[in-house]
């Protein structure tokens, strides 16, 4: 087993007194498989993503990655864990404004000291990127820019991508697109992914899906 | 509605005490900098009118001798006898003893009631200032300095200055040995005759109109000319912190703007809202700002006072008064300051759309166009600068290439380190250096003007640092070669000095007069010194025009020296003739250094100056003597002669004071300096602290992928320091371009000479640490903040809810 979430709340302080958003969260995820999560916004989907992405640290339960527990890691720890074990596509801002696209792809690679030129040339060019590897994201579009960071993440080849709505804020069509090709270069990765949607068709795509509801994974 | 607007619009600095204190504090040390330096500058000015006024009747029409003639007691009775309502005046340096007091000598009875300066009434007054054994009318502190140095009555007045004296015209006459020879001809207001006649009357005169300003105003311009480029410079430079500061709350309110806006505000009451609130700020930072600089004037005047009284001989009183108008043009200069940096930012809500959502913040890149701009702006200054340099003259032309200079190379600064940052990064090994490199140049734009200030505020450092230690390493040495007797005695009279020569006589001493009397050489008032034939002179005087033979010349008694100041006035040379006062011709040999001196001298023989001017007074003498010998000579004076300490001086007591002197000279500069430099990291400091605001996005990605945040934070300490240390380094040259240009033009023009350049590594180094210290403090809070940031604001940069 790839990933083993048990018994996992987190509550947030707020002005008005702490709120729960989850509740006991019991998860497993198998190396390779793909599995969409849903809920309304606001159920804490964003929230166990960033649990499980090393990102944040829960009130209390385990987060078993590869044998490790992902709770209990001290601050650098987790840093070498996001860096070698996860990779991750948020909703926006995911690019580093100031490299330009062929920098960006090739970062969290080099950072983990991964790289393998070949297999981020396919990248580059199944994801049609071949064009705007000089370019800054500033001058990217919203799905380009989503483009190069499914390109980023892939290039690690990490055991688990974690993607929050990757494509919640494209149109339908180039959602339907880049989704796809996801599935597809994450199979060819052999990484595991745990995708955030909104859209119950998307999530139709994917190997399994799994719904937050007040806390908990419901049916 | 308004109210309710306002409110929403002030309540962001309610969450952010520390950016509210940022932009009060840029507003007040800016205005405290420059209304300090004013109020230096108002006091001083205030003083030479007052001496003016005072002292050389400057409120009346005046006449002055034709250059080169001189004004005789026939001038002035033929325009008695004309029916002009005129008085004569006499003025000169004296020497009572160790006292030096400026002498003026009046005719009571012809004196208008608007030129007297003191109120002489009743025949009882007037008698005894005329008697006899005459009167000099003085300050108390003048008395008290006085005291027992002259046998001559005192009276005092407290409209007097101090270290001046009035006296009766013919008391003046004897004392300063005029013979007859009148300095000005006050004319007095009510005349039966015309005025416009008066130049007709008197061909052989000047007239001087009472508007001009006093000849003391005109000397210490440059002085003050100096200070005011400083003040604008730390005025400027924290206009940047508060340029930036603003900047940053605008931004952050935009989405405040936009709702004020969709809920009914126009966009211009939005403009006045906001215009309103920063003349508010303005207004209370300027208060503080003009009390600081009150403070800082206070503290520093004394110093200033001395200063000007060491350089160009003019008296400035050490208090500060409050002067209305000041207060007004400090907080007008708030006002002014505050709209400047405001203004780009208002323009920018003026142009903000209601809608369009909150963008991210496009990459802030420096675009090429803006970099070129600067490049060809930065190289056409420094062209013009150098232009100048060589082709220009004057304090003015100065001032302009010190400026152009500066602009220039502040300019040119971003775009050097755009440029070093591309290749740095193409150079770089790591996916991390790369970023750095990277993420650095992004940075840029946010900082350049901090840095330039910061430029600015470094080479303005090394340029006067390095100006006044050459200065202070060649007046050193100066005052070794000048003050080569071991001892310098002064008499309290002349029956006491010529006990003193007698006594002197049959030791192993040898005594070098130092004899001298003031007078008109070219139409300039100058000192006239005599020196003795002996080895002392020929091995020691700074001569720095003119050989050894020069001395043979001067003892011959035809042949004089000028000092460096006179000479550079144009009109003397080598070689030419100078008619001394009473029609003595000598001829110009060399010229000689004397700095901190503001008159113009010349040397002659001794002898000479003896035998043509039996009367002046000889009481000062330097003794030649063994060292060893030297103090037990000092105490044998002492108590054979009864002489107090002042007037007994050894060798190192002398260089010791003119050194405290010197370095009084410099204390403004200095601290002027330290506080363009605390301003500029402060400027550095509120840079950060705004780009801090804005990082976040730039850092979460990287953060995500697995970098920590101290190290992060780690990397931002290294990033400032590096920038620190880069506008460091390009400080130096532009430091030392603007201390050549201190010492060859500003100071030739200013004191009237040159002096060479030296170079202090050392100082660099310190200043560097310094430097250093400073970027660490500025880059501190910000880290911190970095560092500790909570995970949960770096992952709400990825959620769409921010
Ligand atoms: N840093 C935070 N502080 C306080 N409340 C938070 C924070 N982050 C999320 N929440 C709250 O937790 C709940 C779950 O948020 P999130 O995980 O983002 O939901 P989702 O991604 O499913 O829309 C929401 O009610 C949100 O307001
Ligand atoms: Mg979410």
């Amino acid at each position: 087993m790839l990933l083993t979430i048990s018994g996992l709340t987190k509550s947030y302080s707020t002005a008005e007194g702490p709120i729960a958003v989850l509740k006991g969260i019991d998860l497993q995820l198998q190396a390779g498989e793909t599995v969409a999560l849903t809920g309304e916004s606001g159920s804490g989907k964003s929230t166990l993503l960033h649990l499980v992405g090393g990102l944040d640290q829960p009130d209390a339960g385990r987060i078993i990655v590869n044998d490790r527990d992902i709770a209990t890691l001290a601050d650098a720890e987790r840093a070498l864990y996001r860096r070698h074990e996860v990779g991750l596509v948020f909703q926006q801002f995911n690019l580093i404004p100031s490299l330009d696209v062929a920098a960006n792809i090739a970062f969290h690679a080099r950072l983990a000291g991964r790289q393998e030129p070949e297999w981020e040339r396919q990248l580059v060019e199944k994801l049609g990127l071949t064009a705007l590897l000089n370019r800054y994201p500033e001058q990217l579009s919203g799905g380009q820019q989503q483009r190069v960071a499914i390109a980023r993440s892939l290039a690690v080849r990490p055991p688990l991508i974690l993607a929050d709505e990757p494509t919640g804020n494209l149109d339908e069509a180039t959602g339907d697109a880049v989704l796809d090709l996801m599935l597809s270069l994450s199979g060819e990765a052999g990484s595991a992914l745990l995708l955030v949607t909104h859209s119950m068709r998307l999530a139709g795509k994917l190997d399994r899906q799994i719904m937050l509801r007040a806390g908990r994974i419901g049916g | 509605m308004k109210r309710v607007a306002l409110w929403a619009l002030l309540s962001h600095w309610r969450h952010r005490p520390l950016q509210f204190l940022t932009l009060l504090l840029g507003i007040s040390l800016a205005t405290a900098l420059w209304s300090g330096v004013q109020a230096i500058n108002a006091e001083a000015r205030a003083s030479y009118a007052r001496a003016a006024s005072v002292l050389e009747q400057g409120d009346l029409i005046q006449l002055l001798p034709q250059p080169g003639r001189q004004i005789t007691v026939a001038d002035y009775v033929s325009l008695r006898r004309a029916g002009w309502v005129v008085s004569p005046v006499i003025e000169g340096g004296y020497r009572f003893g160790e006292a030096r007091i400026r002498l003026i000598g009046i005719d009571p009875l012809s004196m208008p009631r608007e030129g007297r300066a003191f109120e002489i009434s009743g025949g009882n007054d007037i008698s005894s200032f005329m008697g006899a054994e005459g009167e000099l009318v003085v300050s108390a502190a003048t008395a008290a300095k006085l005291d027992g140095k002259t046998d001559i009555p005192l009276k005092i007045a407290a409209e007097v200055p101090n270290d001046a004296a009035f006296t009766d015209i013919a008391v003046a006459d004897r004392l300063l040995q005029r013979n007859g020879s009148i300095d000005r001809i006050v004319v007095a207001p009510s005349q039966q005759l015309d005025v416009s006649d008066l130049q007709e009357a008197a061909p052989w005169a000047v007239l001087r109109s009472p508007s001009e300003k006093p000849d003391v105003a005109q000397l210490t311009d440059s002085f003050h000319l100096n200070l005011t480029a400083f003040g604008f410079l730390a005025f400027v430079v924290g206009l940047f912190i508060v340029y930036s500061t603003i900047g940053l709350s605008f931004e952050q309110r935009r989405s405040t703007f936009r709702t004020l806006r969709s809920l009914g505000v126009s966009l211009q009451s939005l403009i006045v809202l906001l215009m309103l609130e920063l003349a508010v700020f303005g207004l209370v930072a300027g208060l503080l700002g003009v009390t600081i600089g009150y403070l800082l004037a206070s503290t520093l005047l004394p110093g200033v006072a001395a200063t000007l009284q060491g350089l160009y001989g003019a008296s400035v009183s050490g208090s500060l008064a409050l002067r209305p108008e000041w207060w007004g043009a400090g907080l007008a200069m708030a006002l002014a300051g505050t709209a400047c940096a405001s203004a780009q930012n208002l323009w920018q809500v003026k142009q903000l759309p209601i809608l369009s959502a909150a963008q991210p913040r496009a990459w802030a890149g420096l675009s090429a166009r803006v970099l070129r701009a600067q490049v060809v702006c930065g190289l056409l200054l420094l062209v013009l600068s150098a232009v100048l340099a060589f082709a220009g003259t004057g304090l003015v032309v100065g001032f302009a290439v010190l400026g152009a200079l500066l602009l220039g190379a502040a300019l040119l600064l971003p775009p050097l380190m755009s440029g070093f940052l591309k290749l740095a990064e193409s150079c770089a090994g790591g996916a991390v250096t790369q970023w750095f490199w990277a993420d650095t140049r992004v940075q840029l734009p946010g900082l350049s003007l901090a840095l330039m200030a910061l430029l600015l505020a470094l080479s303005a450092n090394i340029g006067v640092g390095t100006m006044v230690s050459s200065f202070r390493l060649t007046f050193i040495g100066w005052l070794d070669q000048r003050l080569a007797a071991e001892l310098y005695v002064t008499a309290r009279d002349e029956d006491e000095a010529a006990r003193l020569r007698q006594w002197l006589d049959g030791r192993h001493v040898t005594v070098l007069p130092i004899w001298s009397t003031e007078g008109q050489v070219l139409g300039r008032q100058v000192e006239i010194y005599g020196v003795a034939d002996d080895a002392t002179y020929r091995d020691h005087w700074p001569l720095i025009r003119g050989n050894q033979d020069v001395w043979d010349a001067i003892a011959s008694g035809n042949s004089a020296l000028v000092n460096e100041q006179f000479w550079r006035q144009g009109e003397v040379d080598i070689g030419q003739e100078l008619e001394l006062p009473g029609g003595w011709k000598v001829k110009v040999v060399g010229v000689y250094s004397d700095y901190g001196n503001p008159n113009g001298q010349v040397i002659v023989d001794v002898t000479a100056l003896a035998q043509h001017y039996p009367d002046i007074p000889k009481l000062r003498y330097g003794l030649r003597a063994a060292p060893a010998v030297a103090a037990d000579l000092q105490r044998q004076l002492m108590d054979e002669f009864g002489l107090p300490d002042g007037n007994v001086l050894d060798q190192a007591s002398v260089k010791q004071r003119s050194r405290e002197v010197f370095d009084q000279t410099f204390t403004v500069t200095g601290a002027l300096n330290v506080l363009t430099l605390a301003v500029a990291g402060f400027a550095m400091f509120a840079s950060l602290l705004t780009l801090s605001g804005r990082r976040l996005p730039q850092l979460a990605p990287v953060w995500a992928m697995g970098m920590r945040r101290r190290d992060l934070a780690l990397l931002e300490v290294v990033r400032t320091l590096l920038l620190w240390s880069a506008t460091f380094v390009a400080a130096i040259p532009l430091g030392l371009v603007l201390a050549w240009v201190l010492l060859s033009i500003i100071n030739v023009e200013a004191f009237g000479w040159k002096l060479p350049m030296h170079v202090f590594p050392l100082d660099w180094l310190w200043l560097g640490l310094v430097a250093l210290g400073a970027a660490l403090l500025s880059v501190l809070l910000p880290v911190k903040r970095l560092a500790t940031v909570h995970p949960a604001d770096l992952l709400r940069i990825f959620a769409n809810e921010r």
